[in-house]
C-alpha cells in the first residue's frame, strides 16, 4: 500500500518540521476552547457603553437584543450550516408569548414570562425543525420562509387576540424582581439584558466547543461523511435548531418587554433578512461576528436612517454585495486579515 | 356558494395567475439551469413596471408598446448584471447567492424610491382596457380578460420555443443534465445569459402588466417575491408546466381564500405550499 509507505519514506525529510507542526496541531486542539484575553473586549465595551452613553441605554438594549438574536442564528447558520429565511418566526413567538401573557392574562412578571417564551419558541423550533430539517437547499429556504409567514398569517386571522399589525395594546410589564423599575433611559433593562446576553454567550461558547459543536461543524462541512461515520445528523440538526429557536425566542421576549410593544411585523421576512445581514456583516461561525455585526448594523441604521432611510437601504444593499464578493468572512475576517498582514510586516 | 361566485373566483384567479406566471417563469428556468437563488428577480419586474409608467406618462407611448419596450430594455439591461455579478457566484453556496441578490434588491428599492418616490403609481390604460366587456355568458372586467389573453399567448409562445425550437431543446437538455449538455458541445454559460435576459424581460413585462392589479411601489421588489419563489419551488425548478400549474393553483386559491374567508387572507396558500413541499420536496414537476 502506497499510502502506508509514505510516512516512513517522508519521515526523514520532514522530521525537522513534522513534530513542530504536529505539536502545534495538538496544542490547537487542546487549547481551542481556552478563553483568550481579547475575548473580554466585547464585555469591556458593553460595560463601558453603560457609563459613556448613559442616556442612550434604550438603544443600547436594542443592540444587545440584536446581538443575542444574531448569536442564535450563528449556531444554526454559522455552525450547523442550516440556511434559514425564517428565523424571525422564533423571535416573534417569544415576543408574542410575553405580549399575550401580559395583555391577555395580566401576567407581566418579566422573568417567568421570558422563561415561558423560551420554552414555547424552543418547542416550535423542535416541532418545525423535526419536519423541515430533512430538506436541503431551496426547499429548506422556502419551507422556513413559509413557516414564518404561515404563523404571521394565522396571527393576522385571529387579530382579535394578537392585535394584528397595530400591535398588542396595553402591555404592562412588572418591575424586575418586583424591585427595579425600568427608568426613562432604559438603564435597568440594559443591565438585565446584558447579564442574560453574557449567560447566552457562555452557554453557546460551551456548546460550539463541545463534541456536539464539532459534529455540527462536521455536518456543515461534509454531511455525507458525517452520515458515513454514523453521526445522527438529523438529531444533531434538530437539537441545534431547537436551542437556537429558544435563544431567538428569548431575544424576542426581551424585545417585547423592553419596548412594551409588539406587532405582527416581527414575523416579517425583513426581520429574518435583517438578522442574517447582521451576522454576515460580522462574520459567521465565530460567535463574535454576531457582536460586531449587530452593533455596526444597528448603529449605522440608527444614524443613517435618521438622515435618509433611502440612503441607508442603498448603503446596506451595497455593503451586502461587497461583503459577498470581497469579504466573505465578514468584518471579523477583514480585521483578521489586516492583523495577519501587519504581523507579517513586523516580523520581516 | 353560488355558481356566479365560483365563476368570478376562477376568472379573477386565472387573471391573477397569468401575471404570476409571466413574472415567475423566468425565475424558474434560470433557477433550474444554474440552481441560482435569485432574490432580485422581483427587482427586474419592478424596474419593468416603472419603465412602463415613465414611457406612458412622460413620453406618451401607448400602453401595449410600452410593455414590449420595457421587456426588451430590462432584458438587455440584465445581461451586464448576470455577466459581472451573478456569474461569479454560480459555484458558491445558496447563502452567498441569497445575500448578493438581497443586496441588489435593497439597492434597487432604494434607487427607485429616490427617483420615483415611495407613493404607489398608476398607469394610464387605453380605453378598450377599462370598464367591462361582454364575453357572452356575463360581463367581466376588460383588463382581467386582457391579462388572461396575453398570458395565454405568452404560454403558447413559450411552449413553442421550449418544445419545438433548437434553443429550447438545448435549454431543456441543460436543465436536465448540465454536465452532459456541456459535454455534447452546448455552451451552457451563453445559454444561461440568454435565458436570464429572457426571464428578466418577461418579469419586466409582467411587472408592467401587474401595475393595475398589484399596484406599483418600490417595495414591489420584495413584497411579491415570496409569491414568485413559492410558485417556482411548488412547480418544480425549470419546469414550464410546473410553473403554470403552480401559478394557477396559487392564484385561484389566494383569490378564492380572500373572497370566501377574507380574514384568513393568504393563510391558505402557505398551508398549501408547506404541504406540497413536505410531500414533494422538489415541487410538483421537479426532478428529485
Amino acid at each position: 500500500m502506497a499510502a502506508n509507505e509514505t510516512p516512513t519514506v517522508t519521515a526523514p525529510v520532514t522530521s525537522t518540521a513534522a513534530p513542530s507542526a504536529r505539536a502545534r496541531a495538538m496544542e490547537f486542539i487542546v487549547k481551542r476552547h481556552y478563553l483568550r484575553p481579547w475575548e473580554a473586549l466585547p464585555w469591556v465595551l458593553v460595560i463601558a457603553a453603560y457609563f459613556i452613553f448613559p442616556d442612550r441605554m434604550t438603544f443600547g438594549t436594542q443592540v444587545l437584543i440584536g446581538i443575542m438574536f444574531a448569536l442564535s442564528l450563528d449556531l444554526v447558520l454559522g455552525y450547523a450550516g442550516i440556511v434559514t429565511l425564517g428565523h424571525a418566526l422564533f423571535f416573534g413567538i417569544g415576543a408574542y408569548t410575553v405580549a399575550l401573557l401580559t395583555a391577555r392574562w395580566n401576567w407581566g412578571e418579566p422573568i417567568s414570562s421570558m422563561l415561558v417564551a423560551i420554552v414555547l419558541s424552543a418547542a416550535a423550533g423542535f416541532a418545525s425543525g423535526w419536519f423541515l430539517l430533512r430538506y436541503r437547499n431551496l426547499t429548506l429556504l422556502m419551507l422556513t420562509l413559509a413557516a414564518a409567514i404561515l404563523v404571521q398569517e394565522a396571527g393576522n386571522y385571529r387579530s382579535d387576540i394578537t392585535g394584528g399589525y397595530d400591535g398588542v395594546p396595553g402591555m404592562e410589564i412588572w418591575k424586575l424582581f418586583g424591585v427595579f423599575e425600568n427608568d426613562l433611559y432604559g438603564r435597568t433593562y440594559y443591565v438585565y439584558v446584558g447579564v442574560l446576553l453574557f449567560v447566552v454567550w457562555f452557554v453557546l461558547r460551551r456548546i460550539v466547543y463541545s463534541p456536539f459543536g464539532a459534529a455540527l461543524t462536521g455536518i456543515r462541512e461534509n454531511v455525507r461523511r458525517m452520515h458515513a461515520i454514523g453521526s445522527p445528523v438529523h438529531l444533531r440538526l434538530v437539537t441545534a435548531y431547537t436551542i437556537a429557536a429558544g435563544i431567538a425566542g428569548m431575544a424576542g421576549a426581551l424585545f417585547a418587554q423592553s419596548t412594551a410593544y409588539t406587532t405582527l411585523g416581527v414575523f416579517d421576512f425583513d426581520n429574518s433578512a435583517k438578522v442574517m445581514v447582521m451576522l454576515i456583516l460580522g462574520g459567521t461561525g465565530r460567535l463574535y461576528g454576531a457582536f460586531i455585526g449587530a452593533t455596526v448594523y444597528l448603529v449605522l441604521e440608527d444614524n443613517l436612517s435618521k438622515m435618509s432611510p433611502t440612503f441607508w437601504q442603498f448603503g446596506i444593499g451595497l455593503l451586502l454585495v461587497l461583503t459577498v464578493l470581497f469579504a466573505r468572512r465578514g468584518l471579523l475576517g477583514v480585521i483578521e486579515d489586516a492583523l495577519k498582514l501587519f504581523g507579517r510586516r513586523s516580523k520581516s | 356558494m353560488s355558481a356566479s361566485a365560483i365563476v368570478s373566483i376562477l376568472f379573477d384567479g386565472l387573471a391573477y395567475a397569468m401575471v404570476l406566471f409571466i413574472i415567475s417563469v423566468g425565475l424558474s428556468i434560470t433557477m433550474g439551469l444554474m440552481g441560482f437563488v435569485n432574490l432580485a428577480h422581483g427587482a427586474f419586474a419592478m424596474a419593468g413596471g416603472y419603465l412602463v409608467v415613465s414611457l406612458t406618462k412622460s413620453l406618451g407611448v401607448p400602453f401595449l408598446p410600452a410593455l414590449i419596450i420595457a421587456a426588451v430594455v430590462v432584458g438587455a439591461a440584465s445581461i451586464p448584471f448576470e455577466r459581472l455579478l451573478y456569474s461569479r457566484l454560480y459555484k458558491a453556496t445558496e447563502l452567498d447567492q441569497v445575500l448578493l441578490t438581497i443586496g441588489l434588491a435593497f439597492m434597487a428599492i432604494a434607487s427607485y424610491t429616490y427617483f420615483y418616490g415611495p407613493a404607489p403609481l398608476t398607469v394610464p390604460l387605453p380605453s378598450f382596457l377599462t370598464g367591462q366587456i361582454d364575453i357572452g355568458v356575463r360581463t367581466v372586467p376588460a383588463y382581467r380578460a386582457f391579462t388572461i389573453v396575453v398570458g395565454a399567448v405568452l404560454i403558447a409562445l413559450l411552449w413553442y420555443g421550449f418544445e419545438r425550437t433548437n434553443i429550447g431543446a438545448k435549454i431543456r437538455a441543460a436543465v436536465d443534465n448540465r454536465r452532459m449538455a456541456q459535454s455534447v458541445g452546448i455552451n451552457v454559460d451563453r445559454l444561461f445569459t440568454l435565458t436570464f435576459a429572457l426571464g428578466s424581460g418577461l418579469a419586466a413585462f409582467g411587472g408592467g402588466l401587474a401595475i393595475q392589479t398589484f399596484g406599483l411601489t418600490p417595495s414591489f421588489a420584495v413584497l411579491y417575491l415570496v409569491f414568485f419563489l413559492i410558485i417556482v419551488s411548488v412547480g418544480g425548478l425549470g419546469s414550464l408546466k410546473g410553473t403554470l400549474v403552480a401559478s394557477v393553483l396559487l392564484g385561484v386559491f389566494d383569490i378564492g381564500g380572500k373572497y370566501l374567508y377574507s380574514d384568513a387572507g393568504g393563510f391558505f396558500i402557505y398551508v398549501l405550499t408547506v404541504l406540497v413541499l413536505l410531500i414533494k420536496p422538489a415541487g410538483l414537476y421537479g426532478r428529485e
